[in-house]
């Protein structure tokens, strides 16, 4: 989240889209009910069903699973169109005055983008999606935004296809409702009003998701809702700490604090460096990832202790590099490809701490196949679960296997859940929240930090034993803690903030400001040199010589806006509201006095922790996003993604139509397709059923399959079906159905109802059905194998290879 | 005196501000109710381990600490003083202690031999032996030192660690600290991709 959850009751509108916050996160969507009841705010509700959240809402309009992104360019058409806009906002803190490199084109007949090589079916040349540069590498402008170029113009001729009567036809849904829901959700372009927008893996989980919530963020940033009380786009996030886990780099592609990992090409320390900081596009912008040789050398530091010295570039080459292909390509790790490599055989043995991806990842068929090619696995959770017991013969039926012919080692390790252990979550509004530990683990089961130390400490003894494949980073690890077998999570956190390791001093003035010894307070603390180390930068400031502040539990609110600055600890530098320059205008005035994010005082910014320097003053001219060389925010997006500088509408990789806009170039052309026999897709004339899954407000996950309540009050799985679907197919409520896939087919109760209306689609009546994911083979009740992913494709975003789980093809029939 | 929400519902619980506020003495009925479960539990801070709105709540579990004490938890609540869910949870929330308290636990390590039909129960340190065996022999057959064109790599692909969506800031540090920063792992993933 830009935001976070208690501001969201400063909101005047509030658009749930992508997600259904009423069912999944029904304590934080208590601030929607508060701004509707306190300030009169409107909720919008988008959605394929007429879910919990449209229940409140005052207004929800149906769509098409797999169409959002259309919506969502129909509202920035809306917005250029008719002028809502917040012209001063847009020309201040966005790219919409920058000029757009010569060469640059879009083809609207055929929806690629240049650079396409029609003969190899990818983008072979991305240099035109780029800025106009001056001498000095500096981006053109044009402060009017009338240049033919600046992206403003692009822009709106861009988006002029995005009609109402286009939208309704892509998204299914009806003009009307959409010009209604598009003047409520543009209303907020006014200084004085703020308009929220709520998602979560409605959006994320398509093969265009990266540009779908790059299209939201520029319609945040035309109405000028980023960066204010009440505003922003704010992911609402499905798990206590899939936040945390992406800031402390459990991802193939990031090193914690999102460095990007060294690439085969990186030989060197330096080289690393500099393929990895960006240079500035505008003169004294503060260009804040210039910083990243400290970053990146203090998390050496963390790792390797005294082994990493200036002679072996602070152990550098300790640590590894992302091999790439032949042709140069950087190899991808991802999850899906990580599951394509290991059915494969290319992936031996695997860790799973707490996952589950025989139910979570996509295409279970697909994950239980490569399960069974692997020599080992070793698997930490709480209670046995799909992935664990793959060998089992009615798991393993699935993909025509007995246990007899597979040769996997598998170890089922009893591990502590939240309860057991201490330790800090991240949750969606960056909240790094200590949580205490309660009760020791039943019998024999330990702490993933004792389970994680003794298999490593046991690795560094063979090693030492016996010698082996480059045991150096091994033997430098820096494991210092007093217990090491069991290392204290506290002591973790001091080296995730980090500390001085000699005394520092002040860039500027030449005074110690920080003993060897000390905690780092400030980001500007930590050095290139190895004087310090960190961790993870982003937590700098969290743990200082005050003490561990995810710890901290005051709810004092001087802002009356739920602020709460002295709860636990907001990362970064304790920041609530990302962006929070943009909440005043040119001179430092908020946009809204009754709603103050920063304000200038005349000599520095006071209010949230300003995300700029806080004495530079508004007439210097700082952008006033600081992560980014250009110092504002992106509408074009230069050079950084696979499909495109602007957001286009494509169809999931399986659609009941043609993209209306360019039936030729139907589905995202960026899109890398996997290869194995059980990578296939489905067709509409077979499949011709639209299907999406979903999530219930009694179940999380495919945890709480064991707990009686839960299983009570949802015992099992079954299928929403439009009525006028099940009249078609002779299907009452409670009746039995199958839904196939090209993947799969699952079976289940039939739930008849009106949630889900028929649509015309393209001038044909289009069907959409869903289902929950919550069950499987292992937990209380009915459980009968139904496996949600066993339908899914493995189609995966471009961008962020999340899997395509929402908008695939179905069949539907009575058993 | 700073008086969080939480002090003024015990007082609440207590009689005393319910008498002032409502104006007649709920002392004799309070007197007649069996002593509430949680009057004598200790209480820890903790955060909701679903969904990312990390409601606190306050798990309640019997004995006050005492060496000789195995506490148990008996009780899971919101906790009222946290600014987010000030009190409330969800129907997930307000069922953690089944969660926590459950006879699905997993209390002993389970073994799966190659080709076999069952899990075995294997003894902790039995496993973590066999464990660091196989993570030794797989990165030293499948390490990789230098790519074709002899640039050094020092990368393990061969070997992946996923990481779950509960498993703590400090958990994930050390996985990647001691997987990918030690033994050079490369597949390293977690719920937030999918």
């Amino acid at each position: 989240m830009t935001n976070g959850w208690t501001d969201i009751r400063n909101a005047d509108v509030i658009l749930a889209m992508g997600g259904n916050p009423a069912e999944n996160h029904p304590v934080g969507f208590r601030f929607v009910m508060e701004a509707k009841r306190n300030r009169d705010a409107k909720l919008v509700c988008v959605d394929p069903r007429f879910n919990r959240t449209a229940a409140v809402a005052d207004q929800f309009v149906q769509l098409r699973a797999g169409t959002d992104i259309a919506f969502l360019c129909g509202l920035i058409h809306h917005a250029l169109e008719e002028e809502r806009y917040h012209a001063e906002y847009v020309r201040l803190f966005t790219n919409a005055t920058f000029l757009v490199k010569e060469g640059y084109a879009f083809d609207e007949t055929r929806g690629v983008f240049s650079g396409w090589d029609e003969a190899k079916k990818a983008y072979t040349d991305t240099s035109s999606w780029a800025y106009e540069l001056d001498g000095n590498g500096f981006a053109k402008a044009d402060p009017m935004m009338r240049h033919p170029r600046s992206v403003f113009q692009v822009m709106k001729k861009f988006y002029a296809r995005y009609t109402p009567k286009a939208v309704a036809n892509i998204c299914g849904c009806n003009e009307q409702d959409f010009l209604k829901a598009a003047d409520l959700i543009t209303s907020t372009y006014t200084p004085e009003r703020a308009g929220t927008m709520m998602y979560a893996l409605g959006w994320t989980h398509h093969s265009h998701s990266v540009q779908l919530i790059h299209a939201a963020a520029m319609l945040q940033l035309l109405l000028g809702n980023i960066g204010r009380p009440g505003g922003g786009l704010n992911a609402l996030r499905g798990h206590a700490n899939i936040q945390g886990g992406t800031d402390c780099g459990m991802a193939y592609h990031n090193l914690p604090g999102y460095i990007p990992i060294p690439k085969a090409d990186h030989q060197s320390l330096d080289a690393f460096v500099k393929a990895v900081t960006p240079k500035p596009l505008r003169a004294n912008e503060t260009n804040f990832w210039k910083n990243t040789d400290r970053f990146a050398v203090s998390q050496l530091k963390a790792y390797y202790g005294a082994a990493a010295t200036r002679q072996n570039e602070f152990g550098y080459s300790f640590h590894p590099r992302l091999p790439q292909s032949a042709a140069g390509a950087n190899e991808n790790w991802s999850w899906a490809y990580i599951f394509d490599a290991m059915y494969r055989g290319r992936v031996e043995g695997l860790f799973s701490f707490g996952m589950n991806p025989v139910s979570n990842g996509p295409h279970s068929r697909k994950a239980i196949s490569a399960l069974t090619k692997l020599k080992w696995m070793v698997v930490a959770e709480n209670f046995e679960q799909e992935t664990a017991a793959f060998w089992r013969d009615d798991i393993l039926a699935l993909v025509d296997k007995k246990p007899e012919d597979v040769q996997t080692e598998v170890f089922l390790l009893p591990a502590a859940n939240f309860a057991e252990k201490d330790g800090s979550f991240v949750n969606s509004a960056r909240w790094i929240q200590w949580k205490w530990k309660a009760v020791d683990p039943p019998g024999e089961a330990k702490p993933d930090q004792e389970i994680i130390a003794r298999i490593f400490l046991k690795v560094r003894e063979l090693y030492a034993k016996e010698g082996g494949k480059f045991p150096e980073p091994i033997r430098a690890l820096n494991w210092w803690y007093s217990n090491a077998t069991v290392p204290s999570l506290d002591e973790v956190a001091k080296e995730i903030n980090g500390w001085a390791l000699a005394d520092l001093r002040d860039e500027k003035t030449g005074a110690v400001a920080l003993k060897a010894g000390q905690q780092l307070a400030r980001f500007a603390d930590a050095r290139a040199d190895g004087t310090t180390l960190s961790g993870n930068w982003l937590y700098i400031g969290m743990y200082t010589d005050a003490g561990n502040l995810a710890q901290r539990r005051s709810f004092g609110d001087a802002s009356g806006l739920g602020r709460y600055p002295d709860w636990a600890f907001a990362w970064p530098a304790n920041r609530r509201i990302l962006y929070n320059r943009c909440s005043a205008d040119a001179e430092g005035r908020p946009w809204d006095p009754t709603r103050i994010g920063v304000a200038w005082n005349g000599a520095r910014w006071v209010g949230d922790t300003p995300d700029i320097t806080a004495d530079s003053p508004p007439g210097a001219g700082l952008g006033a996003f600081m992560m980014l060389p250009e110092g504002v925010a992106r509408l074009f997006v230069p050079g950084q993604f696979a499909d495109g500088p602007w957001s286009e509408h494509y169809e999931p990789a399986e659609s009941p139509v043609a993209n209306p806009l360019h039936p030729s170039h139907s589905a995202n052309p960026a899109l890398k397709l996997f290869t194995t026999e059980f990578d296939v897709l489905g067709t509409p004339d077979e499949y011709p059923i639209v299907c999406t899954t979903y999530r219930l407000t009694e179940h999380f996950h495919y945890w709480t399959k064991n707990n009686a309540y839960s299983v009570q009050l949802q015992p099992e799985f079954f299928v929403e079906i439009p009525e006028e679907l099940a009249r078609e197919k002779g299907i009452a409520k409670g009746d039995r159905v199958r839904v196939t896939s090209a993947r799969g087919s699952i079976e289940g109760k039939a739930m008849v109802t009106r949630r889900i209306r028929p649509m015309m689609v393209g001038g044909k009546t289009t069907y959409q059905i869903g289902f929950p994911i919550h069950w499987g083979f292992l937990g209380r009740g009915q459980q009968k194998g139904s496996l949600a992913n066993l339908l899914t494709p493995t189609i995966v975003d471009p961008n962020s290879f999340a899997p395509e789980y929402k908008g695939f093809l179905v069949k539907l029939e009575k058993v | 005196m700073s008086l969080t929400r939480r002090d003024f519902v015990k007082a609440s619980t207590l009689g005393g501000v319910a008498a002032s506020v409502l104006g007649f003495d709920l002392a004799p009925a309070w007197a007649q109710v069996r002593a509430l479960k949680i009057a004598r539990t200790t209480e820890t801070r903790s955060t909701c381990p679903y969904c990312s709105v990390s409601c606190g709540v306050i798990i309640h579990t019997t004995g006050d600490r005492s060496r000789n004490v195995k506490p148990t938890v008996v009780h899971v609540e919101g906790d009222p003083d946290h600014p987010i869910n000030q009190g409330t949870l969800c129907p997930k929330g307000i069922t953690l202690k089944q969660n926590i308290v459950n006879d699905r636990r997993l209390t002993k390590v389970r073994y799966r031999a190659p080709g076999s039909r069952a899990w075995e129960e294997k003894p902790w340190d039995w496993a973590i032996d066999r464990i660091a065996r196989l993570v030794k022999d797989t990165r030293d057959a499948h390490f990789i030192e230098q790519d074709g064109r002899g640039r050094t790599l020092n990368a393990l692909t061969a070997l992946g660690v996923i990481g779950g969506c509960t498993d703590t800031n400090e958990i994930n540090y050390l996985l990647v600290k001691a997987f990918r920063a030690g033994l050079g792992v490369i597949p390293i993933e977690q719920q937030s991709r999918i």
